[in-house]
């Protein structure tokens, strides 16, 4: 029993790092077209970036919806902490994300007013990742409970140096990974545009991942403690230097205008700072006090949902990839509704 | 003006704005989709294109429906944790779990298929094409039962023990299976499916008002009459089977519904009462009209009631649903929207029966198209009502009997929650704006009639397709 007390959370806390990796990967690049969208200036290109993502936005913004309501049943503490602690990005996360489903739709069926839904499309997008940022940021930096694991910091607690330094690395972490993408879905000059973007994004996340690497041992006591511990240590050596080897790859294959590596990279990227923060924040889930044994539901709920959810994740993952195989290819032309 | 400095009441009205709010959009993706799996299969059972280009006609609704419920919903999702923390730390473990098994269950599977449905016309085969249509529908309404089940333990929680205020699950199938859960998914299923096939055909009507296609849309009101006739008399009685589980589990609900103050002791004959206005402050009805001796037959189909029902003041006013008035006449409405649907119903048929349903005569049926047009709405309308009385009229627990509202919110600063209370409103005005403007926009603007069949098999893709009306990605394969 001891044993399976220890067990069960550890298994859920690895599928809801694989619910929050698929959906930072698949509506990271959603999101990311959509910061990106901002930038585009002709009306073509951008309904060109909107339709690239029609009929996989909802499918990759239901991971987020999945790791909400497994959070919940999981560790019921950590979501009412976090949550409560988090109120302000997630609601900016939240309005964000309805901004941005609503321009999918509004502007499908729109003729004069396509330019507001173009740009709350991209605002839209901006927000959510804004407002992610700040939650992973925050959680990251550590939020303050009392012994019972409650909530007891400030309305602002979220705000601070280091929180907008993760929030603007996830930005430029998403514009990466929305140029892979476009750079694989388009071609001419579009194309063109998004290898530039993609290399200028990668040496900001780049710089950004260096920044916040270094920056974890000093301002954070407790990883501090832990971070030379073997074989923890080997870990965190590891991972720093594969990244930069990712990074070199991908930018090499950006320079030889590679299609489709580019995007495999960046997963990589992204799977390997996943794997850094899942590392460095494990056993926590609300750090730096409340652990997932102490946040877990009863062992029978989470016995229960292992069996009911458990049985669901290669099913979903196999729909969801022939959605995607089924709408492979370039997007070429666009048409709007008859 | 002081609740606006009351977290507790901010929060309410917040979950209260976002809840109706969100209601109004799965009505349609869950019903509409049933419509669209009926439609579509008749398309390939007859081959009969007009039914093809109904299915793509009313698609077009439906996903600008179903984009605003996913927008609308989920703020839902997180809102347990942000506005009732209490709550969710305290029954996590269950409530917390059901929400996980709709998400991986049912949301996933709408949205992986909705894409196919919409997008997929040409690059999959019909059959393959109708079982995205069919994931849709069934994934939007294992929500509705997931989602009916989570609501349902709140109203009577079974299944495990509440230790130091937190909720260990000892049987999931008991949770599961609490005594609401049955009935009341039903009469929601019942109530999307309901008032999906008013709007399809109030949406008809409006057309063939208007001598639009009335041949093609007489084909849609023919379809949907067929199926209302069956669900509009069951909706009642599965709904009077709710007001007797109310009876059973909630006593103060029921007494709430029937503005009831005083017990009434079995063996009596009541009155039921009609119209009131119940007065919370001097607990009792300033004015009512009652018809006499109704009140037995209404819940045991009785002369005289055999067991007692409870009135309002046998509860402490702390133990019992305030607003009064509000679940009175929120159930009035939904009953009598009830029973003037089954009635529509009633009349509609005997038109047909009389064979003025023809294509050539439809559109001489003014007030049977104009009483259709009504009821468009009407179903909207009952739902909101329906689950007024239920969460309402559950107060002032939340977990009905076990926590109380007022010790679950989360203890976040006033301002904040107003703040973000404010925000909403904003966003969901626009969206509702924006809905009922290109929505209407959709409608006037008519099926397009010359859309070509799918062109699965036909050609490659190698090429460009050249016209592709109602197609947003055009892709060539590599
Ligand atoms: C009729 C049944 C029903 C009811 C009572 C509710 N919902 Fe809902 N919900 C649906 C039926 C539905 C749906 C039909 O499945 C939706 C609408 C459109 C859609 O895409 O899915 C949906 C969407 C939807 C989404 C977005 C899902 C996605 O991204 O695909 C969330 C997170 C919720 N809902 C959560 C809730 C919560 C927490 C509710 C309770 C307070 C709730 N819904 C009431
Ligand atoms: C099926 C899913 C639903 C669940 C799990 C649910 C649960 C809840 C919870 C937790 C609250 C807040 C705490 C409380 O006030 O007791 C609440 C309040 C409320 N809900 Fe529901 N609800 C659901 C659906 C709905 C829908 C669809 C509507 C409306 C159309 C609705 C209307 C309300 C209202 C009006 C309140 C505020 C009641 C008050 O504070 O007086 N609910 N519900
Ligand atoms: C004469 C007809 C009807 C009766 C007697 C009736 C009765 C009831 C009762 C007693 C409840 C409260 C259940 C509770 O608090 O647990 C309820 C809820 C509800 N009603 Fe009705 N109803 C009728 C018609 C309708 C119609 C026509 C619709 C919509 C088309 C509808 C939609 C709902 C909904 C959505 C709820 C809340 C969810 C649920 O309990 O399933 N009802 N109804």
């Amino acid at each position: 029993m001891e044993a399976l007390e220890h067990f069960l959370p550890q298994v859920w806390f690895v599928i809801l790092g694989l619910f929050l990796f698929l959906y930072v990967t698949l509506d990271g690049f959603d999101l990311g077209v959509g910061i990106l969208s901002l930038t585009s200036s002709d009306e073509e290109s951008r309904s060109l970036l909107m339709t690239s993502l029609g009929n996989v936005w909802d499918a990759n913004e239901t991971w987020l919806v999945l790791v909400g309501g497994t959070l919940f049943g999981a560790f019921p503490l950590a979501y009412a902490t976090v949550l409560h602690a988090l109120y302000i990005p997630v609601s900016v996360m939240v309005g964000g994300l309805i901004l941005r489903a609503i321009a999918f739709e509004f502007r499908e069926n729109s003729i004069r007013s396509k330019r507001i839904w173009n740009f709350a499309f991209g605002a839209g997008s901006f927000l959510a990742a804004l407002g992610q940022g700040f939650a992973v940021g925050t959680v990251f930096e550590g939020i303050a409970v009392d012994a019972a694991g409650h909530f007891v910091g400030g309305m602002w607690d979220w705000l601070s140096w280091k929180s907008c330094l993760v929030a603007l690395t996830l930005i430029q972490g998403y514009v990466l990974i929305g140029s892979t993408y476009l750079v694989m879905k388009t071609t001419g000059a579009l194309q063109k545009t998004h290898y530039q973007t993609a290399k200028l994004a990668a040496a900001t996340t780049f710089l950004g991942a260096v920044f916040i690497t270094v920056s974890t041992p000093v301002f954070y006591q407790q990883i501090g403690d832990r971070i030379f511990d073997p074989p923890l240590f080997y870990f965190f050596v590891a991972i720093p230097l594969l990244g930069t080897l990712f990074v070199g790859l991908l930018l090499r294959s950006l320079y030889q205008e590679k299609e489709r590596t580019p995007l495999v990279w960046t997963v990589l990227i992204f799977l390997l700072s996943f794997l850094g923060l899942g590392l460095i924040i494990f056993p926590y889930i609300i750090p730096p006090e409340i652990t997932i044994y102490q946040a877990a539901a009863s062992p029978s709920a989470l016995v229960f949902m292992i069996i009911f959810i458990g049985f669901l994740i290669p099913i979903m993952l196999f729909y969801n990839i022939y959605n995607y195989v089924v709408f492979r290819g370039k997007i070429t032309q666009v048409h709007e509704g008859d | 003006m002081d609740f606006l400095s009351n977290t507790v009441v901010l929060s309410r009205l917040q979950f209260a704005l976002t809840a109706i709010f969100h209601m109004l959009w799965p009505v349609l993706s869950t019903g509409m989709a049933i419509y669209l799996v009926v439609i579509e299969g008749l398309w390939l059972k007859t081959k009969n294109r007009d039914y093809y280009l109904h299915a793509r006609f009313w698609a077009k609704l439906y996903v600008l429906n179903f984009g605003i419920g996913v927008a609308s919903g989920l703020p839902m999702e997180f809102q347990f944790g942000t506005n009732w923390a209490p709550f969710s730390e305290a029954v996590g473990d269950f409530f917390g779990s059901i929400l996980g098994f709709e998400g991986a269950m049912a949301f996933m599977l709408e949205a992986g298929f909705l894409g196919i449905m919409m997008f997929g016309w040409d690059r999959v085969p019909p059959l393959m094409h109708w079982f995205a249509t069919i994931m849709v529908a069934f994934g939007a309404n294992l929500s509705t039962f997931w989602i009916l089940t989570a609501n349902s333990w709140l109203q009577t929680p079974t299944g495990g023990d509440f230790i130091e205020g937190k909720f260990i699950v000892k049987d999931y199938f008991e949770a599961i299976l609490n005594p609401f859960m049955l009935n009341s998914f039903l009469h929601m299923f019942f109530a999307t499916l309901e008032t999906s096939l008013f709007v399809i055909g109030g949406i008809s009507a409006w057309y063939i008002l208007n001598r639009r296609h009335s041949e093609f849309f007489g084909r849609s009101l023919k379809v949907v009459l067929a199926v209302a006739i069956i669900v509009t008399p069951l909706q009642i009685f599965v709904g009077h089977l709710s007001a007797e589980q109310v009876y059973e589990y909630q006593p103060a609900k029921l007494a709430a519904m029937e503005a009831q103050w005083e017990t009434l002791p079995a063996g009596t004959s009541p009155a039921w009462s009609l119209m009131a206005l119940p007065n919370d402050r001097a607990n009792q009805n300033d004015w009512e009209i009652k018809v006499p001796g109704a009140l037995s037959y209404i819940l045991e189909l009785k002369p005289t009631l055999t067991e007692p029902v409870k009135g309002l003041k046998e509860w402490e006013p702390e133990d019992r649903p305030h607003m009064v008035g509000l679940i009175y006449y929120s159930f009035r409405i939904m009953s009598g929207i009830g029973i003037f649907l089954a009635g529509l119903m009633g009349f509609s048929v005997w038109r047909w029966l009389r064979g003025k349903l023809s294509a050539e005569t439809i559109a001489e049926q003014k007030l049977m198209l104009w009483g259709w047009l009504l009821a468009a709405p009407l179903g909207y309308v009952a739902v909101e009502c329906g689950w007024i009385v239920r969460c309402v009229g559950r107060q002032p627990w939340t977990v009905y009997g076990e926590l109380r509202t007022a010790d679950m919110a989360t203890p976040l600063p006033a301002p904040e929650v107003l703040a973000s209370l404010i925000t909403f409103a904003g966003i969901y005005s626009l969206l509702l704006f924006g809905a009922l403007y290109f929505g209407s926009r959709i409608i006037r603007k008519g099926p397009n009639l010359d859309l070509p069949l799918p062109q699965w098999g036909k050609g490659d893709f190698s090429e460009p397709m050249q016209h592709q009306p109602d197609q947003r990605p055009v892709e060539t394969q590599q």
